[in-house]
């Protein structure tokens, strides 16, 4: 059968040129926050690593948790961390007041940081200063004054216990309060469409956009110092490269912090905007008077990888899909008991959400590729199996029976009449499954699995537009060519006596 | 050749069989005849293992039929449909090919036993390289005879091979087939809701049935002259003139 054939080639092409992502890989992996701030400072550890001689890689992750996590599993080696996030958030079960309580916290969990990088970025509560100067607000309290004002705040801030719940007990506010993409807040802002937002305070746009941040008068935020959070074996297996990376100690300000940030966010002085590895490399030539090479390709380059990336994850899922959903549909048409259950739980699988799929997942595989395939993988079985099923079953009964009366075994029938009448309703189903395939590869973005989800996720953090289209508009087109292709398929392998 | 005995159907709640028993001996052409839903189409495919008796046993050429020979069996028999049963995927060929390839015929004998075929079936090459869809209903069923004959079988057994096709193909096609019954000398047993085809095709052992039962089995001219029940005279009653019709008035 020529499809399945097809089918065997495209497997064998996606496993010779390897998984998206090598695991057990002896190399240090330094880890980020997929934020701007935590980018440039992940690079900039890297470059130090590698300037000490060792082989580095960099991975960005979604959230606190998700970095923490991965750090306690040993996924990544270091990242940089915030000692107000580590208290109040990812250790807050614990209660911890004193540094000295944080740090044995941390050892007893394989980690240790360093002292701190030298900027305090804690939490901050801003407002334009046009309605600053209006309801002559000052401090937070004043907020408590003006319950009408419209309050929205990221997402994280809105939900952790040191946001949004505690600053309303705490200062006793009665406004409402929304949830938003942090990056959105401050064209909010400008819009009015908000009227006031957290803000970190080391934000480019608190001096870009003359924000006014309000005096914390009840000191509720506690520091969010930045630190060098890593494994204690690192002093063991790379020595070198632990010392050079804690160089970053006492060494960037608030000020200095902004300005880089600046630099990746806003474009310093009328400038573009330049990747936080740039940035990085920039800061370190200034800093140290280390010259790292940046390396980094150019669009034509990133596109190749990202659509490389993005086609080994569609192909191999889809093809694990087809080898599992093809003989489930076979079966669940021939066994009336089978295909209720069978139909019943995959079109349950299909309704969990996509993302709470993924993050389900990271449990049991971890971050990267691997886990994107599994969701993708089950998020195709249902239009395969439901088609596979309703093709065989609608096949006419004399035919079947024709089929045995000439003496054809079960495997023979299914082989020679079955499959090849059931071929377009069949193909029909993977042409979905796999246009569907492409669009929910780019959520593998959010768990660094690589694609055109990464450029789209980077973009949406760091908030910038252009890097989003270098991830969604060939996410688009690819969509189009599979269903292109698709159509292509079914003339060539459907018998044209099917289509007469 | 074939001998049910006892043999019972049913299909749910509704009896298709009730005890029937039946010997048909070798290179005899047979008509099962009766109103639908009379049992006729599932005492045929009974006899090829298509559905499985609840009761009753059914012997080809001395053998039981079991799950384990019944491959085997189905092999030796040739099998026609009303509406041809061709697989519409392949061409006309593929379809006569199908059951020969699967029994391990090299090509020149596959070449050479269609190209007879086609000549007894009266079909052209270029017909056969069309697909079902693009044949008329005539050449449908002389395509799907050439594949139920196409491994020369000791039985062939046909459910209404005729009734799909309009008066003219249907006549001229019964004439064809007598005269490939004739040629064949293998069992022939056909099912057809219509006496004057089966008095024309098995004038000599025509069974007619009722609800699950044989009522009489006979020449036509018994069932006439001596039917041995009232439905028998009115069943042959209602259609004696297109009988006459068919056959010329000689029976």
């Amino acid at each position: 059968m020529r499809w399945m054939l097809l089918l065997f080639i495209a497997i064998s092409a996606v496993m010779a040129s390897g998984p998206a992502h090598a695991q057990d890989d002896p190399r240090l992996v330094v880890g980020s926050k997929s934020f701007t701030e935590s980018a440039i400072l992940g690079h900039m550890l890297r470059m130090l690593a590698e300037d000490a001689g060792a082989e580095a890689r960099f991975e960005s992750f979604p959230g606190s948790s998700v970095a923490f996590n991965a750090l306690l599993a040993g996924e990544i080696d270091v990242y940089p961390e915030y000692t107000g996030t580590l208290k109040r958030e990812l250790l807050s079960e614990l209660d911890l007041n004193f540094d000295v309580e944080l740090h044995s916290a941390l050892a007893e969990r394989g980690l240790a940081i360093s002292e701190p990088i030298g900027f305090n970025n804690t939490y901050a509560i801003g407002v334009t200063r046009e309605i600053g100067e209006q309801l002559g607000l000052r401090t937070i309290s004043d907020l408590a004054d003006h319950p009408t004002l419209r309050l929205a705040f990221s997402t994280e801030f809105m939900n952790r216990g040191d946001g949004w719940p505690g600053l309303r007990d705490v200062y006793g506010l009665r406004n409402e309060a929304r949830g938003i993409e942090h990056s959105l807040a401050y064209e909010a802002l400008a819009s009015g469409a908000i009227d006031v937002t957290d803000l970190y305070s080391t934000d480019a746009q608190i001096a870009a956009m003359d924000l006014m941040v309000l005096e914390d008068d009840r000191a509720y935020f506690p520091r969010y110092d930045a630190v060098v959070l890593h494994r204690v074996e690192l002093e063991q297996t790379h020595p070198l490269a632990l010392r050079s990376m804690l160089k970053l100690v006492g060494q960037i300000d608030a000020e200095a912090m902004r300005r880089l940030n600046e630099r990746a966010e806003i474009g310093e002085g009328g400038g573009p905007r330049l990747e936080p590895r740039v940035v990085a490399a920039s800061a370190l030539q200034e800093m140290f008077n280390i010259r790292v090479d940046v390396g980094g390709k150019d669009l034509w380059g990133r596109l190749i990888d990202r659509t490389r990336e993005h086609l080994g994850l569609v192909v191999i899922s889809m093809s694990v899909a087809i080898l599992i959903a093809l003989p489930l549909g076979v079966l669940a048409a021939r066994s009336r008991a089978l295909s209720g259950p069978v139909l019943a739980a995959i079109g349950i699988l299909q309704t969990i959400p996509a993302i709470a799929l993924l993050v389900v997942l990271i449990k049991p595989f971890g971050i990267g590729a691997q886990t994107a395939i599994v969701a993708l993988v089950l998020y195709s079985l249902l239009p395969i199996v439901r088609n596979t099923h309703a093709g065989i079953t609608g096949i006419s009964a004399d035919l079947l029976e024709s089929a045995d009366a000439i003496g054809l075994t079960a495997w023979e029938r299914l082989r020679r009449v079955e499959l090849p009448l059931a071929l377009p309703t069949v193909l029909a189903g993977v042409k979905t499954a796999a246009v569907i395939n492409v669009g929910t590869a780019t959520l593998g973005g959010f768990i660094s699995a690589g694609g055109y989800g990464q450029p789209i996720f980077t973009g949406i953090t760091q908030n910038n537009f252009n890097k989003i289209l270098e991830g969604a508009v060939p996410a688009a087109i690819l969509a189009v060519l599979v269903q292109l292709a698709f159509d292509c398929l079914d003339r060539r392998v459907v018998s044209r006596g099917l289509r007469l | 050749m074939i001998k049910v005995s006892g043999g019972t159907v049913r299909f749910g709640g509704h009896v298709a069989l009730q005890d029937v028993s039946l010997t048909l001996e070798a290179a005899r052409t047979t008509a099962l005849i009766g109103p639908s839903g009379c049992g006729k189409s599932t005492l045929l495919r009974l006899m090829l293992g298509l559905v499985e008796p609840d009761s009753g046993v059914v012997e080809f050429d001395g053998a039981p039929l079991e799950r384990a020979n019944r491959i085997a069996i189905r092999k030796r028999v040739g099998y026609a449909i009303q509406s041809g049963g061709l697989f519409p995927h392949m061409t006309a060929r593929r379809n006569v090919e199908l059951p020969a390839q699967h029994a391990g015929w090299d090509r020149a004998r596959l070449d050479r036993r269609v190209e007879e075929l086609r000549d007894l079936m009266r079909l052209t090459s270029d017909a056969l390289a069309r697909f079902p869809a693009q044949l008329s209903g005539g050449q449908r069923q002389r395509v799907a005879l050439m594949r139920a004959l196409v491994l020369d079988p000791e039985v062939l057994l046909l459910d209404e091979p005729l009734g799909a096709l309009d008066p003219v193909i249907r006549g001229q096609l019964q004439h064809e087939l007598r005269d490939v019954f004739s040629e064949l000398n293998s069992t022939v047993v056909l099912v057809t809701h219509d006496l004057a085809e089966a008095a024309y095709l098995a004038p000599d052992d025509i069974v007619l049935m009722r609800e699950g039962a044989i009522v009489q089995r006979g020449s036509f001219q018994t069932l006439r002259e001596e039917p041995s029940a009232p439905f028998v005279k009115t069943f042959i009653d209602s259609q004696t003139e297109r009988v006459a019709a068919l056959t010329g008035g000689a029976v």
